[in-house]
């Protein structure tokens, strides 16, 4: 009985998914749960499992291919009755350890045909605002073709067909709008005069190039990158630190940790811990902006970057405050390893309320990070490193870190967020706290 | 110019043949005496002989196959179905001969098959029958299907004068309701063009015979809507104009095909299926198709009238698919 495979909803609002991986050649031996193929979507990455034991008889998707929710992406030739007879029990447990309970819906039964849409024109018979990034845009084959000869965005024009659906007099009406010399300017000098936002540069390429499609998860980061920005008063503050007592605290420690906890002692875990002590000094620092009201989170739940790839994600430590050094050690171990093999579910990148991000481990001596949002600060921690430092008034060798605190100075004044850095500096330099 | 019905301008085309060409006789049940069911042959008796127009017995098998036989000797037979529902006792003389001999032996058959078709007058299901598909799928035939008194004229003496089988469908609802100016001089409507019936630029109304007038009537309320509406009357179905029918498609981008025929497998699933292979990307919205729905044609009025599409029908579809 062949069993379709369909790319799962990974999250309620997530409409598509892009194969960007296929981990079995057709004709090859699948086990049930067995990983069969990597996604990519607007909110994670993840290996999903195979519904069912048996031959991958057909790919439908191919790599890099991006569908919609639901889509059969390929389908598997199982091995008779006793395939047919395994589901009915499983499917929740059976997808659960690869990517988390919203995976398991997705791949069993065949995939249900969309509602319909309303056929009926919205009142008023004028439909609104074009559909945002990422929605699927209703034209038709003849406004496709002008837009393509006309070099447009079709998701740039108000539709005012039915459901909105962009017609043949929308685009035309659009490319009248835009003026005689339409057909030789390219997109973004159109959307300069209409868009209140301002548009990329008009570009003027020479020489050979290559455009690349954005992955999903790219375009998601540019997307979040750009919105911080223009929402929050980026401001960064650089503070120098001494390491020596964690670093020797580390080194004497180092081992037996390991040897204990099977687990490599980085120093990820003490700049965590000075930070979450720190952020219950300053609360504000665990906030977020709303209209014109300051929300102070509860939880303190710290994101940690982890740089992949392809891209680029931030698992969330919750409830980092509670936890002990361990504790914290083993969170960020087990996140940091499952976000590089796509593991990760949707609930364990979601809620976040500060960020921690290392751009050290490349060599960097200090970045200046963009926030998260909806946060309001994130704390970048530069390489730790050797350096001649004055100690009374001599030069000393003494193991050296820059930490680099961005922070929205809309809620968050200097002085708040330098009193914020002196806290983790007094911690870590005065480290007293014992790691076995 | 005169005026002239629709029957009239049939009439008068045959007869003008008749008076041209010695070659044309005509052949059908009660052409000859009774003047035809319909009258179209009134008067031709008196006038050209009994040697040239032959009332026959009751068998369309024996009238076809004898107007093939006559047709293969040189002759230019016009047969007469008192029905075109009638037309399927002679089927096999028309699709495995008329339609073939030119194919096997290069030889020509210049014939035609005439008769009324189409319902709206309560004929009931073996009277009112719209039944040109099974010829349309028949290579080796010419099919015409005229809407209007000149094209009435001007058809049938280019069927007359085809060296091929031609079948000529009369619509019975438009003998003596449609009249127009017929000129008087020679003229002849060539087989396998469209008219533009109407011009627009909003959408593309594609029919043929009766169902031009429902179109044309559903143009008006819709221009009076602000909708422009092309109506393209095909004239011919085999062969049929695919040049006319695409420009006007390039030209409104939007298209409603409509025909008093049922759905499966009429002529509008044959456009709708030349228009997305060639003409996909310029469409601006889906291929729309108005037809009687698939089933016999009722005897009851109230039953025939829900079964026939009609101009508000067609104007409702039109509407809907202007504001997709």
């Amino acid at each position: 009985m062949p069993t379709n495979v369909i790319m799962p909803q990974m999250g309620e609002s997530v409409a598509e998914g892009t194969v960007t991986k296929w981990l079995k050649k057709v004709g090859d031996r699948v086990e049930r749960d067995e990983p069969l193929f990597e996604i990519s979507t607007d909110k994670v990455d993840a290996e999903i499992p195979s519904p069912a034991s048996g031959t991958l008889a057909k790919i439908l998707v191919k790599e890099s291919e991006t569908v919609e929710v639901n889509t059969v992406v390929a389908v598997i030739d199982g091995e008779g009755a006793a395939a047919a007879a395994a589901p009915p029990a499983a499917p929740a447990k059976a997808a659960k350890p690869a990517a988390g309970p919203e995976v398991a819906a997705a791949v069993t039964a065949p995939p249900k045909p969309e509602a319909a849409p309303p056929v009926t024109p919205a009142p008023g018979g004028r439909a609104a605002a074009p559909p945002s990034a990422g929605e699927k845009v209703r034209s038709s084959p003849l406004v496709r073709r002008i837009a393509r000869e006309h070099n447009v965005d079709v998701a740039q024009i108000p539709g005012t067909g039915q459901g909105g659906r962009v017609s043949k007099k929308d685009i035309l009406a659009y490319l009248a709008q835009a003026g005689p010399s339409r057909a030789a300017v390219p997109v973004s000098d159109v959307e300069r005069k209409r868009a209140p936002a301002p548009a990329a540069p008009r570009m003027v390429f020479s020489g050979p190039t290559e455009t690349v499609a954005m992955t999903p998860m790219r375009r998601q980061i540019a997307e979040h990158m750009a919105v911080s920005k223009r929402t929050s008063a980026h401001v960064t503050t650089v503070f120098e630190i001494e390491m020596s007592k964690v670093v020797e605290m580390r080194e004497r420690s180092a081992a037996e940790f390991e040897r204990r906890n099977g687990l490599k002692l980085t120093y990820t875990p003490f700049f965590f811990r000075a930070a979450v002590e720190a952020i219950k000094e300053f609360p504000i620092l665990n906030s977020s902006v709303e209209g014109t009201n300051i929300v102070y989170r509860r939880d303190v739940n710290v994101g940690v970057a982890v740089a992949l790839e392809t891209g680029l994600i931030v698992p969330v430590i919750k409830n980092a405050d509670e936890k002990n050094f361990l504790g914290i050690a083993r969170a960020v171990e087990d996140l940091a390893g499952r976000a590089r093999t796509k593991r990760l579910s949707v609930e364990e990148v979601q809620g976040g309320t500060f960020t921690l991000t290392n751009p050290g481990v490349f060599g960097s001596l200090f970045g200046t990070p963009i926030i998260h949002q909806p946060q309001v600060a994130i704390l970048g921690v530069g390489a730790i490193e050797k350096r001649a430092v004055i100690r009374h008034d001599a030069i000393a060798i003494r193991p050296m870190v820059y930490l680099a605190l961005t922070f929205d100075h809309r809620i968050i004044d200097g002085a708040v967020a330098d009193q914020f850095m002196g806290r983790i500096k007094s911690v870590l330099e005065n480290w007293d706290e014992p790691v076995l | 110019m005169p005026v002239m019905t629709y029957l009239d301008a049939i009439r008068q085309g045959i007869w003008e043949e008749m008076e041209r060409d010695p070659s044309v006789f005509l052949l059908g049940e009660d052409i000859g005496a009774y003047g035809g069911a319909f009258k179209v042959t009134a008067g031709m008796l008196e006038k050209f002989g009994a040697e040239r127009v032959i009332d026959t017995p009751i068998s369309e098998s024996a009238i076809v196959g004898a107007a093939v036989g006559a047709a293969l000797m040189g002759m230019r037979p016009v047969a007469e179905m008192q029905f075109m529902d009638f037309i399927s006792c002679g089927f096999d003389q028309i699709v495995n001969m008329a339609a073939k001999i030119h194919y096997r032996w290069g030889a020509k058959v210049p014939l035609v098959i005439r008769g009324p078709a189409g319902a709206g007058v309560h004929g009931g299901p073996f009277h009112s029958q719209s039944n040109e598909m099974w010829f349309v799928h028949t290579p080796g035939l010419k099919v015409v299907v005229p809407a209007t008194a000149y094209d009435a004229k001007g058809l049938i003496k280019a069927a007359i004068r085809d060296d091929n089988p031609v079948l000529y469908f009369e619509h019975k609802f438009l003998y003596r309701r449609i009249k127009d100016d017929v000129p008087e001089e020679d003229y002849t409507v060539a087989i396998g063009q469209a008219r533009i019936a109407r011009e627009g630029s909003d959408l593309t109304l594609i029919t043929y015979g009766a169902m031009v007038w429902a179109a044309l009537e559903a143009a008006d309320t819709l221009a009076k809507e602000g909708v422009s509406v092309e109506v393209v009357d095909l004239r011919s179905l085999l062969p049929y104009d695919e040049q006319t029918v695409l420009a006007s498609v390039r030209k409104t981008n939007k298209v409603l095909l409509l025909h008093e025929d049922t759905r499966t497998g009429g002529m509008a699933g044959e456009l709708a299926a030349l228009i997305a292979e060639t003409s996909f990307e310029d469409l601006d919205g889906p291929i729309v198709r108005v037809t009687a729905p698939d089933t016999p044609v009722p005897f009851s009025p109230p039953l025939e009238e829900y079964f026939l599409p009609n101009a508000q029908k067609v104007a409702e579809a039109a509407r809907k698919l202007a504001a997709y």
